[in-house]
């Protein structure tokens, strides 16, 4: 068991930085989940802390130890890799023992280790058979277990459940959940699915051009992003941006959608925006379920506004809809009896009460 | 030991880090280096200086005891008999390609045409000249086309026709060497093409077919295509070992009758060993080099290409 | 089925019967002469069938010391010659698809290329070499059998190392990745995952090494002359083929259980066989 720390890790491909001096403390026990889109940098992060890639700057401990110039073999890590990577050749028992018969552990205890991972997964029944005679989510099995029996003080994860269907998919990270709960060993999961990430993570980090955009539990990132990135990231659907001004008249704050919707600024956040009136490239970024029907419990806040809709999409519980204002094409929530119709007009209800404020120079979340 | 020293220091010191990361990144590429040193070894002692002595070999005297220049070459050139070989090797390999070409393709179709039970069957079979040593089915065809004996001829007799003296006169000659080559060679290109007819996807002969396209349609523009790769590669490497082919004309005619049948290896061997003139032999072979190159330098273009793309 | 697809299919098996006669017509022939005796053969009766078929041929040889000497021989010569072959070709292959050293790139197409040099170029200059060499060490190289286990790996490496390089790479990167983090080094990454996994492409390499290795005509022909020194393809042109009397039944014979080695290897191991033959073009 142990903390990781990197500090101001950078990694370069030739010229090319594919991390870009990035801090992280990882506290012991913690599962922290790295997502990104792809070409972010979080899978060369994980990389580079279990040793597979050499470390161009910066620092990484794990247990207080500096680890840049360990091997992977003795930084007392294990990791499950997105296609398993398990040795066809080897039986279950023998993959998860491999690492143990190469330290030259006695064979009662690897035995032991053996048996106990094998019930924690839950796949006794299948320790004699080989990698090809296992279904998917088995391996995935597997490939945990071989982490676990080796006792590390890190497990890493990249991308572990990319090659399951869907409906595996959120059995696995159900199991993944249980697993960490039984062994509380220090995490860090790389993913590019924040559904993923938001359901697992003590802690998310999200990353984004080998740079971390923010770090926090899943519900801080959600409600309060704090770059356009990261709200823009999290969710789905995803949040919507609108291009906006701000102007101050007859002393109240006014929020102006082009051409000619205006809003009142909630009150408690006038103070906080006053700063940004008539400043240029102002976003307002609203996610759909703060764009419902009127059929809701009244909040402060809420401003009507009719819109006609481009398309609908039923989903049972409720219903997408999609309609343009301002420009762009905006998505909004609403009840599934609410009577929304493609090419027709409806009342729509803004809670900007929920609203973020963008300010689009510098992409950070006002 | 190692690993507690940069524990105690690494955090202080940066220089040391960076060298100690080295050492490790060289201590791969030492192990690596190392792992392939036979083979290096091996390649350089074994093919690379012999392909460079033999320029310099080609330089000397019969007795190997004077520089001559470019002597065995103007010599080879005042010779009929080399010109003979230039013609006779560049007839034997390209005739015999295009034909191993088209009759591995034809073949191969045959083979891909029939339920796929069946198929493993008639692929083992028909690969069987392959695998014999050539060696030794060249001494069958020898057998076969024996100028008292031959079972050809026999059958040729049965139905009234006069006996062929396969390897008594030259033409004969030089089409039983031809024959033999295709024989030995077609099975490969048939395996190959067979290897490459798998890989089209089905679905585009549905898609043909949907689009109303003949057999010969689809053969055109679906499946050569589609194996343009394959039989290109096929073709170059066959081209390469047939212009360089040794046993059949050795064993087959030895050259005769009068040499007309000699090709750049056979030749050499004859010059360079039985004729204990190694200088001129290895002039001789030479001649193979700029046909080989040309052939390798398109394989490579396109094993690097295909690298590129994956 | 519709009409056209049935006709399709006799035409092809029509002529997928032609080109078997074709192909097996010699080893067919080879079998019809090698049970026939000396008289029936001179006698000139119908070729293509055996009147009084005899082991004769098969039990002489196979009592004949000369002809087991070549046998051995190759037996020797090939089994060595795939053991150097695979200690030379497999860590080379890990080492050139995996750990990436100065040049490795350049060297693996270098191997390749090498694969394309015929023994027909290089028969002189080895030849004249082997003599300087004596000359210098005192050490005879030509006219021994071992000779051949010198010079047949220049034949058999660079293709299995080739065909090794292909097979090493469609192993997945993660699987020595994980092997790295068990705690397995680089050669007991190479023993105990690639070797295993790669198993094969071993084989068809294998195969190859010996197919190759059992054919070689050109080397032995040309290094080595005594009768107790020859290996089995020369050995029997050479010494069943006395001046102008030719032995049929004998030669066929002996070409026959010449060429029995790979057709039985053939046999059994199709699969891998046909593998390694199509490896060289398509992996890389």
């Amino acid at each position: 068991m142990a903390e990781v720390t990197l500090s101001k890790v950078v990694k370069k491909y030739d010229e090319v930085e594919a991390v870009r001096g990035i801090d992280l403390n990882i506290a012991d026990r913690e599962f922290v989940v790295l997502v990104g889109p792809s070409g972010c940098g979080k899978s060369t992060t994980l990389r580079m802390i279990a040793g597979l890639e050499d470390i161009t700057g910066g620092e990484i401990m794990i247990g207080g130890d500096l680890v840049n110039d360990v091997p992977p073999k003795d930084r007392d890590i294990a990791m499950v890799f997105q296609n398993y990577a398990l040795y066809p050749h080897m039986t279950v028992s023998e993959n998860m023992s491999f690492g143990l018969r190469l330290k030259h552990f006695p064979k009662a205890e690897i035995k032991k280790r053996v048996d106990e991972a094998a019930r924690i997964l839950d796949i006794t029944d299948l320790l004699d058979r080989k990698p090809k005679q296992l279904s998917g989510g088995q391996r995935q099995r597997v490939a945990m277990g071989r982490a676990i029996v080796r006792d590390p003080k890190v497990f890493l994860f990249d991308e572990p459940l990319s090659n399951l269907d869907a409906k595996l998919r959120v059995q696995m990270r159900t199991e993944i959940k249980k697993v960490h709960q039984k062994v509380r060993t220090t995490t860090v999961y790389v993913t590019h699915d924040q559904v993923e990430a938001m359901t697992l993570a003590d802690r998310v980090v999200v990353m984004n051009h080998g740079t971390i955009e923010q770090v926090g539990e899943p519900n801080d990132l959600y409600h309060s992003p704090a770059t356009r990135f990261v709200a823009g990231f999290i969710g789905s659907p995803a949040m919507n941006f609108i291009a906006c001004g701000l102007e101050k008249s007859a002393g109240a704050l006014k929020l102006r959608v082009p051409p000619d919707l205006v809003f009142d600024v909630p009150a408690d956040r006038t103070k906080r925006y006053e700063p940004y009136a008539g400043k240029k490239g102002l976003l307002l970024g609203l996610r759909p379920e703060h764009l419902t029907d009127t059929r809701v419990a009244a909040e402060p806040g809420q401003q009507k506004l009719d819109v006609t809709l481009n398309v609908i999409e039923p989903m049972g519980m409720e219903t997408i809809v999609f309609f343009t204002l301002g420009g762009v094409e905006i998505c909004g929530r609403v009840g599934s009896k609410a009577g929304a119709r493609s090419g027709e007009r409806m009342s729509l209800l803004a809670h900007l009460g929920h609203m973020h404020l963008i300010d689009g120079d510098s992409g950070k979340v006002v | 030991m190692v690993d507690a020293a940069i524990r105690a220091e690494g955090v202080k010191s940066g220089a040391r880090k960076r060298t100690s990361l080295r050492r490790m990144m060289q201590r791969k590429s030492t192990i690596a280096f190392f792992m392939a040193l036979p083979l290096i070894t091996l390649i350089s002692l074994l093919v690379l200086y012999p392909a460079g002595y033999s320029l310099h070999l080609a330089t000397l005297n019969k007795s190997m005891e004077r520089f001559v220049g470019f002597g065995n070459f103007t010599f080879l050139f005042t010779r009929e008999t080399f010109w003979m070989v230039v013609q006779q090797s560049c007839i034997f390999a390209i005739t015999a390609v295009i034909f191993k070409a088209l009759i591995g393709f034809v073949v191969a179709h045959f083979v891909h045409n029939i339920p796929a039970k069946g198929q493993r069957k008639w692929r083992g079979m028909l690969l069987v000249p392959w695998v014999i040593p050539p060696a030794m089915s060249c001494l069958a065809w020898l057998w076969l086309f024996d100028p008292s004996y031959s079972a050809f001829n026999w059958l040729i007799a049965l139905f009234g026709g006069d006996p062929v003296p396969w390897t008594g006169n030259t033409y004969w000659a030089r089409f039983s060497v031809i024959l033999v080559n295709i024989w030995i060679g077609a099975p490969f290109f048939m395996i190959m093409y067979l290897a490459a007819l798998k890989s089209v996807p089905e679905q585009l002969y549905e898609a043909a077919a949907i689009d109303g396209a003949s057999w010969w349609q689809r053969i055109w523009y679906v499946t050569l295509p589609m194996m343009r790769n394959i039989i290109a590669i096929t073709a170059l490497f066959s081209l390469i070992v047939t212009f360089a082919n040794f046993d059949i004309v050795r064993i087959m005619t030895a050259g005769g009758p009068i040499d007309t049948t000699h090709v750049f290896a056979t030749w050499s061997f004859r010059v360079g060993i039985e004729g204990a003139d190694i200088p001129l032999g290895a002039s001789v072979s030479l001649f193979m080099v700029p046909i080989l190159t040309v052939a390798a330098v398109f394989i490579l273009r396109d094993i690097t290409r295909r690298g590129n793309e994956s | 089925m519709s009409r056209d697809r049935t006709w399709a299919l006799r035409w092809s098996y029509f002529f997928l019967v032609l080109f078997a006669i074709f192909f097996l017509v010699p080893p067919i022939y080879m079998l019809i002469t090698s049970l026939k005796t000396s008289a029936e053969i001179s006698a000139a009766t119908n070729p293509w069938w055996v009147f009084h078929p005899t082991l004769g041929n098969y039990i002489q040889l196979l009592t004949s010391n000369q002809y087991l000497t070549f046998f051995r021989n190759s037996a020797v010569v090939s089994v060595f010659v795939v053991a150097v072959t695979m200690l030379i070709s497999v860590p080379a292959a890990f080492a050139l698809s995996r750990m990436r050293f100065w040049g490795s790139a350049t060297l693996a197409t270098g191997v390749f290329l090498t694969y394309l040099i015929p023994e027909t170029l290089l028969f002189l200059p080895l030849f004249k070499m082997f003599a300087v060499f004596n000359e210098l060490t005192g050490i005879e190289l030509i006219n021994h059998w071992w000779i051949l286990l010198i010079v047949y790996p220049t034949l058999t490496v660079p293709f299995c190392t080739w065909i090794m390089i292909g097979y090493f790479a469609s192993i997945p990167k993660e699987l020595d990745e994980a092997a790295l983090i068990d705690g397995a080094g680089w050669i007991q990454t190479l023993v105990m995952i690639f070797i295993p996994v790669a198993l094969p492409g071993l084989i068809a390499a294998t195969i190859f090494a010996f197919t190759v290795s059992w054919a070689q005509f050109l080397y032995p022909l040309a290094f080595t002359t005594s009768a107790d020194q020859l290996v089995l393809p020369v050995g029997i042109i050479t010494s069943l083929i006395k001046g102008d009397v030719f032995n049929w039944g004998q030669i066929m014979t002996g070409a026959l259980l010449g060429a029995a080695p790979p057709l039985i290897i053939y046999a059994f191991l199709m699969d891998y066989y046909i593998a390694g033959l199509t490896a060289g073009a398509t992996k890389g």
